[in-house]
């Protein structure tokens, strides 16, 4: 015990002396936080449209106003043919074509029924495939206001045509907001790069300078350098957590659901298992470039594959069953469960559960490869 | 009998088919300067990386400080100190940061690290850089700080790998006064060196060739074996019978 307040000491000492890697560790992350959550918005916005009106009519601008006032698209020009407007899509400007065509409104009134032209550039599947389904439920909101007012018109009529209607609720995150979903996730990809590069870099740093070779002459135990390293990297990670927590209330106003102190136990849990990780590759790498490259490597694979930024359900069996073995995939799991839904210790306990093994594993993987005498 | 501080017999150490180090043996008694000396690839660093505790022996056995260095090297730790070929004192501390860190971790007290890391540091005339950092000292101070480290918790046998390489001749005397006064407080110096006018300064010498101990004596009764009046002119005949090339 003597010997690890001397480590921590020492350690303590040589992380605030360093204060290009203090910024880096504290500053960096803070300012990512801010940042990358609005660049990654995959709600969809600012579709770019060509319409093509060959009817002239009032409802046709009507429904023209009605998407261009929906939020979502863009429209960027009004074409005299369908022709003119593919050399929209062509260059580039434009990502979806509706074409009018001419009786739209004569046909909508006297047969009730009228099929229009919607022609998509695929290229970017999922904006293609989301802006065709926004403007198909903008095209609904008109049908439905259309038959409204000719059933108001029409008072007469005693039967009208029963048409069922969806309305969403969105659990969790009312407003489908994207953010919500991201920005736990932001947090946790942060806390993620430092517990894995930090200590890695720092212990091969010591192989490297030659430093560890005095370490393991002295009586200082195996457990005790290892404690030394981790409990300097764990403290810098909760603080890092905490001040996340801070930056997602202030910037973004959200809150955690469900209790605090369940979030910071799995957290402290998680980054035990994160810094095992780093660890367990500064004991096979010799040098800081061996160490930041499979860092990068694994950590590149957690992340894409952790469901951060997409959903797993929607990966191939073989791909989900890979993310099962991400430490960060249950984390996140953990977060957003605890963040956005409220869920208490019991409904967390098997990703709890995944998480320690993680932690114990990669830890003791890297105090058995961890050699003072060779 | 004087007393044995280092016991080695038969040490050896293979790598594949390759013998670094091949069936030494040797004793060395309590408060003695033991030069162990060969050419570069002769096998010293890595004997001494065994005796230190930080390599595993092939077969043979050794005792320092009573204790094997087969499977008893954290007891060896405890009672020995080591000053690496490479400088490895935390630059990104200070002096006395260094000094306590190494002092703790040997289990040296608070109070007397505190104590005698000021007297340390106005012996080594360093008073003013007590607080700079390691890193920005000139080359000799570094190794005479990293030797003073090394001893600072009275070791019985304190290792030194090539501890004056690249250091200038008056450093290099006041080192070697240093270890004069390390060894009359009766640690036990075991130092391997290239500068032959250094291997007269030890009470013994070895000289490895090709892994294999082949002299043993001390620098006077070397000189008379070999015919030769300087120890330069023994370790040259020594060494010129090598087969393995350099590094």
């Amino acid at each position: 015990m003597r010997n690890l307040r001397f480590l921590l000491q020492k350690e303590f000492r040589q992380i605030f002396r360093d204060k290009i890697i203090l910024a880096m560790m504290l500053g960096v992350p803070i300012i990512q936080l801010i940042i990358i959550p609005w660049a990654m918005n995959l709600n969809i916005k600012n579709i770019n449209l060509s319409v093509v009106d060959n009817d002239h009519s009032t409802y046709s601008q009507q429904l023209i106003t009605e998407i261009g006032s929906s939020g979502y698209f863009r429209i960027i020009s009004a074409d005299q043919s369908y022709r003119q407007a593919l050399e929209h899509i062509e260059n580039g400007s434009s990502d979806l074509i509706m074409e009018l065509p001419d009786g739209f409104e004569r046909n909508l009134i006297k047969e009730g029924r009228q099929t229009i032209g919607i022609s998509v550039d695929a290229i970017n599947g999922s904006r293609a495939s989301i802006g065709r389904a926004y403007l198909g439920s903008v095209i609904n909101d008109f049908n439905a206001n259309l038959k409204i007012n000719q059933v108001n018109l029409a008072d007469t009529l005693t039967k009208t045509q029963g048409f069922i209607e969806i309305t969403y609720s969105n659990w969790f995150n009312p407003h489908a907001e994207y953010k919500y979903f991201f920005v736990p996730g932001v947090l946790v990809l942060l806390l993620t790069m430092i517990g894995g590069f930090m200590t890695a870099l720092n212990i091969v740093r010591e192989k490297e300078v030659g430093t560890i070779e005095q370490i393991n002459v002295t009586p200082i135990k195996k457990w005790e350098f290892i404690l030394g390293k981790l409990i300097p990297f764990w403290i810098i990670g909760m603080i890092l957590f905490s001040i996340g927590l801070c930056v997602i209330w202030g910037v973004y106003g959200i809150t955690s659901t469900g209790s605090l102190p369940l979030l910071y136990v799995v957290a402290g849990i998680y980054m035990i298992a994160l810094l095992g990780f780093g660890l367990l590759i500064s004991t096979y790498c010799d040098n800081q470039i061996q160490a930041m490259f499979v860092a990068f490597f694994f950590i590149l694979i957690f992340i894409l594959m952790s469901g951060l930024f997409t959903s797993v359900q929607s990966m191939p069996p073989w791909a989900q069953y890979i993310s099962e073995f991400t430490p960060v995939e249950h984390f996140i799991k953990i977060v957003r469960m605890i963040v956005l839904k409220g869920s208490g210790f019991y409904d967390v306990l098997t990703e709890l559960g995944y998480i320690s093994i993680f932690a114990i594993v990669l830890n003791g993987w890297a105090i058995w490869n961890y050699k003072k005498t060779s | 009998m004087e007393e044995k501080v280092i016991v080695c017999k038969e040490l050896t150490k293979r790598f594949g088919d390759f013998y670094a180090v091949d069936k030494i043996s040797f004793d060395v008694s309590k408060g003695e300067i033991f030069g162990f000396l060969g050419a570069n690839g002769a096998g010293k660093t890595t004997a001494m990386r065994i005796l230190c505790g930080l390599s595993y022996p092939s077969s043979g056995d050794a005792l320092v400080a009573g204790f094997s260095v087969r499977n008893q090297q954290e007891s060896i730790k405890k009672n020995i100190g080591y000053m690496s070929q490479r400088f490895s004192l935390y630059e990104n501390l200070s002096i006395l940061e260094n000094i306590e860190f190494f002092g703790g971790v040997y289990g040296v007290s608070r109070k007397e690290i505190k104590d005698r890391s000021y007297k340390l540091v106005g012996e080594l005339g360093l008073q003013k850089e007590a607080k700079k950092m390691v890193g920005s000292l000139p080359l000799g101070w570094k190794q005479k700080l990293a030797f003073s480290v090394s001893i600072f918790h009275h070791p019985k046998i304190v290792f030194l790998d090539e501890p004056t390489g690249g250091v200038d001749p008056v450093t290099r005397r006041q080192f070697w006064d240093m270890i004069y006064d390390a060894s009359a407080s009766g640690i036990t110096i075991f130092v391997t060196t290239h500068y032959m006018d250094e291997a007269e300064y030890c009470n013994r010498i070895s000289v490895m060739v090709d892994g294999k101990m082949e002299a043993l004596d001390t620098p006077g009764n070397l000189k008379t074996k070999y015919g030769s009046d300087s120890m330069e002119d023994v370790f040259y005949k020594l060494a010129r019978a090598a087969k393995r090339t350099g590094d």
